[in-house]
């Protein structure tokens, strides 16, 4: 059994990078991580740093991912420094294509409109398919044109998570894995950890980073995480040549070659399977965009579960019965990691959530 | 060097490899017949320029990869010799395929 | 492309009794027998013709002398012959890369789709173990296997190879070469010191399984007839080259050698070929006689899933006869699982083949015991040696991830892309669940395997999104 200042459940990207930022703060950190075979959505992910249409009726959560995609690339280069894994991280903008015009017309104007109430400008732009096909001439006859983010980019996720264990190890921080913690108790001023099979850690101050796994934690320690499963269904292909100089919003080229692609979303429950009809419907829509992927291979495909509240934003809660206990629920860990390793990591060093913070992604906002 | 102990039981048939012509005994495994051609390396690695021939010869290895008819990564030993193929060497990753491939220099940042 | 006269039964959208995956001894008896009780049949199979590896092109041999390649491959024409004439439809070059529960998708030359089939049976055979030495991906280095398919697809050798590894395989293959008159450089053999005394300890329980073992005496026989250079117990084994094989090397006793060759063929045993049945969620487990996955399957082949039976040497390595017969028995099953037949027709079919395949399968313990890997041939120490040949990743850098605390083989994957290549980890599961359980003293099944996905084999983007 171990004790830590600071016990973080979950070790995907959200727990990886709230620990590597404490341990960078020099506090002491112990990441419980689960066994192998568990819903990890960092291990599914697309590796999106992903700007555009997110806060569309939340300017806060907009400002939120336009300052983390902002501070994306020196958080690589310190990561890609510390670790030594290089992290293909690329910010050069993505296009999201639409089929049909009317799609285009509707996407485009919400996106326009919302600008305006950002304090961070996107520089989002209008893209004609003449504009895609300029960039990517592979682009297919079905596209009629995009929306265009400069701030969005892509990381190799894989990769990210290495970095990220292994800096935060280097920064002396803590691994544990193979419990899943079941149980975790507030008693005298700290916390007590549980796995099936009895008492794994002892911390000071505990932050739930367990993903989907929070729905079950949270109540436990007067928080609220009302976060459900939707599933996606990914593709990765055989190595290609380079031909993407930047991302399409659920197409993008990885720096090993491989094509990685999927548009899907699903009510599935806790089940990762993939099925034929999405698959086929999916891919479908993929070489509509890009023919050129018609004749290439596919070497795996799977189902990731994304970490959802009902309305699509993050949760961050500090628990008002259980003072040390904090939680993060989050969707894009990818995009914000740059503000859990930063930011959120500060203010749970000096025990408070500001005001920003606390009010418009707090769970209360889902009981009005 | 590979060579066969009977005569050839199909027809020869000319195939181009690498451009230039071949002949080689229509159905025979391509993989086979690559090797008793001489022909080798097959492909070089994606990852690390390696170069690398058949190992397995039954379809699981993926290492007898080669560009068959203008379609990159086919195994070849689980394709047979047919009159007028075209049988190219790979070097590294695949290119999107004969029917789109951009000079590299027309792809910029945007 | 249909077998015999039988109508065409498998468009889409109808439902075919029984869909086989794999047209070797095991789904082309499963084939025979289901077809004659009954069942619409559809047989899928990567090879364009029918007998999977062990009777690969026996239908149109070349045109060697019989001995060459021996009865026990001439026997499979019988086989295939049979299969043909069934009625079963047979659909040769065609790539199962998806199945589910009551269906499977495939593409091949007339194109794919998807199949609705009440009972689906998976015999994809055994691929050889993986012998991950330091240069094994080096040009010039092939399995035994392969050694053995060039000569069966078109009589074609190469003089002067280095045979290594262990196995019976391995044996027939050199004695096949000698028997053709090709010159043999050596035979490096890793069979460790003690085996055939572990073995014979357990060959009380193999008495039935005499003539297995005889082959296999009068094959080293053979092979020492013939004056080749055998090395026994040959440890450290190396292939060295730059840009192609140069040499071997090896260690025996304290000695080590050297020889200068242009091809080397290395084989350590066969495992069950996985990839369908765990695609499909078939339970596995690690069998630690035979070192390998295998599904966990009842007497009949039937899977942890629900209409998913397994039979043949995917299932677990018991051989050409035995496979055959597990087919035979896997066909009955489903038969009578779908109300084709009653139970004590069932039974009086069932009962002399469960005999005859318990008999046959006496003799592999022995096997099992004589012929098991060494330790260090499957579980590499040298941090050069690469694991993953896709995607070229060495031990070393498998360890460092497992040293840092690593929950398992798919963060493994993850985090260095072993196993996320084009052969989808059929070429290093087996060694990074080796690997792992050997760094962090548990044992394989706690280790676990590599998740493994659709597609079963690479298919394309146009092949998945349809017509």
């Amino acid at each position: 059994m171990s004790h830590a200042a600071f016990a973080i459940v979950g070790g995907g990207l959200v727990g990886a990078g709230i620990g590597y930022g404490l341990a960078k703060a020099g506090h002491d950190v112990l990441l419980l991580d689960e066994g192998d075979v568990a819903f990890r959505a960092a291990r599914g992910n697309f590796g999106n740093v992903w700007v555009q249409g997110k806060g569309l009726n939340s300017p806060a959560y907009a400002d939120l991912s336009r300052g983390a995609a902002l501070g994306w690339r020196a958080f690589a280069d310190e990561l890609e420094d510390l670790s030594g894994v290089p992290l293909h991280f690329s910010q050069n903008g993505a296009f999201y294509v639409c089929l049909g015009a009317d799609e285009l017309e509707r996407r485009a104007d919400a996106l326009m409109a919302a600008e305006a109430a950002s304090r961070i400008p996107s520089g989002i732009e209008r893209v004609d398919r003449a504009g895609v096909a300029a960039v990517i001439p592979e682009i297919g006859e079905a596209v009629a044109g995009a929306t265009f983010c400069p701030l969005d980019g892509m990381v190799d996720p894989l990769r990210l998570l290495r970095a990220l264990l292994s800096g935060y190890q280097r920064l002396g921080g803590r691994v544990q894995a193979g419990g899943r913690i079941a149980r975790i108790d507030g008693e005298g001023r700290g916390f007590v950890l549980r796995d099936a099979s009895g008492i794994v850690a002892t911390a000071d101050r505990v932050v739930l980073a367990a993903g989907l796994g929070n729905a079950g934690l949270a109540p436990q320690l007067g928080l609220t995480a009302p976060v459900r499963p939707v599933r996606g269904q990914v593709f990765i292909t055989e190595k290609l040549r380079p031909f993407m100089p930047c991302g399409i919003h659920f197409i993008r080229q990885t720096a090993d070659g491989g094509v990685i692609c999927g548009e899907s979303s699903e009510e599935a429950g806790f089940d990762e399977a993939t099925t034929r009809p999405v698959l086929r419907n999916s891919a479908a829509k993929i070489t509509a965009v890009l023919p050129l992927l018609r004749h290439v291979r596919v070497v795996r495909a799977w189902g990731a579960l994304r970490v959802m509240s009902p309305d699509g934003l993050p949760v961050y809660q500090r628990s008002t019965s259980h003072p040390g206990a904090y939680l993060a629920s989050v969707h894009s860990g990818v995009t914000l990691l740059p503000f859990h390793a930063g930011p959120f990591a500060a203010a749970l060093a000096g025990d408070w959530l500001a005001p920003d913070l606390a009010v418009p992604f707090s769970p209360e906002r889902f009981h009005v | 060097m590979f060579r066969s102990l009977t005569e050839p039981t199909g027809r020869l048939v000319t195939v181009s490899l690498d451009g230039r012509s071949v002949e080689l005994p229509e159905g025979d495994n391509l993989a086979v017949a690559l090797l008793r051609a001489g022909h080798g390396p097959f492909r070089t690695t994606p990852a690390k320029a390696a170069p690398r021939q058949p190992y397995c010869m039954m379809g699981v290895c993926f290492e007898c990869l080669a560009e068959i008819d203008g379609v990159p990564n086919r195994q070849t030993c689980q394709e047979r010799v047919v009159p007028g193929q075209s049988i190219r060497r790979q070097d590294g990753a695949r290119s999107t395929g004969s029917a789109a491939a951009p000079a590299p220099a027309a792809r910029g940042t945007p | 492309m249909t077998a015999g006269t039988a109508p065409q039964v498998a468009a889409d959208g109808e439902t075919v009794d029984l869909a086989i995956v794999g047209a070797g001894p095991a789904g082309m008896a499963a084939a025979i027998r289901a077809a004659e009780l009954g069942l619409a049949v559809v047989v899928f199979d990567d090879q364009p013709a029918p007998g999977g590896q062990i009777y690969r092109n026996v239908a149109h041999p070349p045109p060697l002398p019989r001995h060459v390649l021996g009865p026990d491959y001439h026997a499979g024409a019988a086989l295939v012959a049979r299969f043909l004439a069934s009625g079963a439809e047979y659909r040769p070059s065609s790539v199962v890369w998806h199945v589910a529960e009551g269906s499977l998708s495939h593409t091949g030359p007339d194109g794919g789709g998807t199949l609705a089939a009440r009972r689906i049976l998976i015999a994809t055979g055994a691929m050889e173990r993986p012998f991950p030495v330091p240069g094994w991906t080096l040009p010039g280095v092939m399995t035994a296997g392969a050694a053995q398919i060039m000569l069966k697809a078109s009589a074609t050798v190469v003089d002067d190879a280095v045979f290594a590894g262990s196995g019976p395989l391995l044996y027939l293959v050199v004695a096949q070469y000698l028997r053709a008159g090709i010159r043999i450089r050596a035979l490096l053999d890793t069979t460790p010191r003690g085996a055939r005394r572990r073995a014979l300890a357990r060959l009380g329980s193999a008495w039935s399984g005499r003539t297995t073992l005889a082959k296999g005496l009068g094959l080293l026989a053979e092979i020492r007839r013939a004056g080749v250079t055998v090395h026994r117990h040959v440890a450290d084994l190396a292939a060295v080259g730059t840009d192609r094989l140069d040499a071997v090397t090896w260690r025996s006793g304290s000695v080590r050698h050297r020889l200068d060759c242009a091809t080397l063929f290395l084989h350590q045993g066969i495992v069950p070929n996985v990839n369908t049945a765990m695609a499909v969620g078939c339970s596995h487990r690690w069998d630690e006689g035979q070192l390998c996955w295998r599904p966990t399957l009842d007497a009949a082949g039937r899977s942890s899933v629900p209409g998913v039976m397994v039979a043949g040497d995917g299932g677990g390595i018991a051989g050409a006869v035995a496979a055959a017969l597990s087919g035979e028995i896997a066909a009955i099953a489903a038969a009578s699982d779908l109300g084709r037949i009653d139970g004590a027709t069932r039974d009086r079919l069932l009962g002399p083949l469960e005999s005859r395949r318990r008999r046959d399968m006496a003799v592999r313990p022995f096997l099992e015991t004589l012929y098991r890997p060494a330790d260090a041939d499957r579980i590499p120490s040298r941090d050069e040696t690469l694991v993953c040949r896709c995607e070229e990743v060495d031990r070393g850098t498998l360890a460092d991830i497992v040293r840092r605390g690593c929950p398992g083989p798919n963060q493994i994957k993850a985090f260095s892309r072993c196993g996320m290549g084009p052969c989808q980890g059929r070429l290093c599961g087996h060694t990074v669940t080796e690997l792992f359980a050997d760094l962090t003293g548990r044992s394989p099944d706690e280790v676990g395997h590599y998740r493994i996905r659709m597609p079963i084999k690479p298919v394309t983007l146009g092949d998945i999104a349809g017509p």
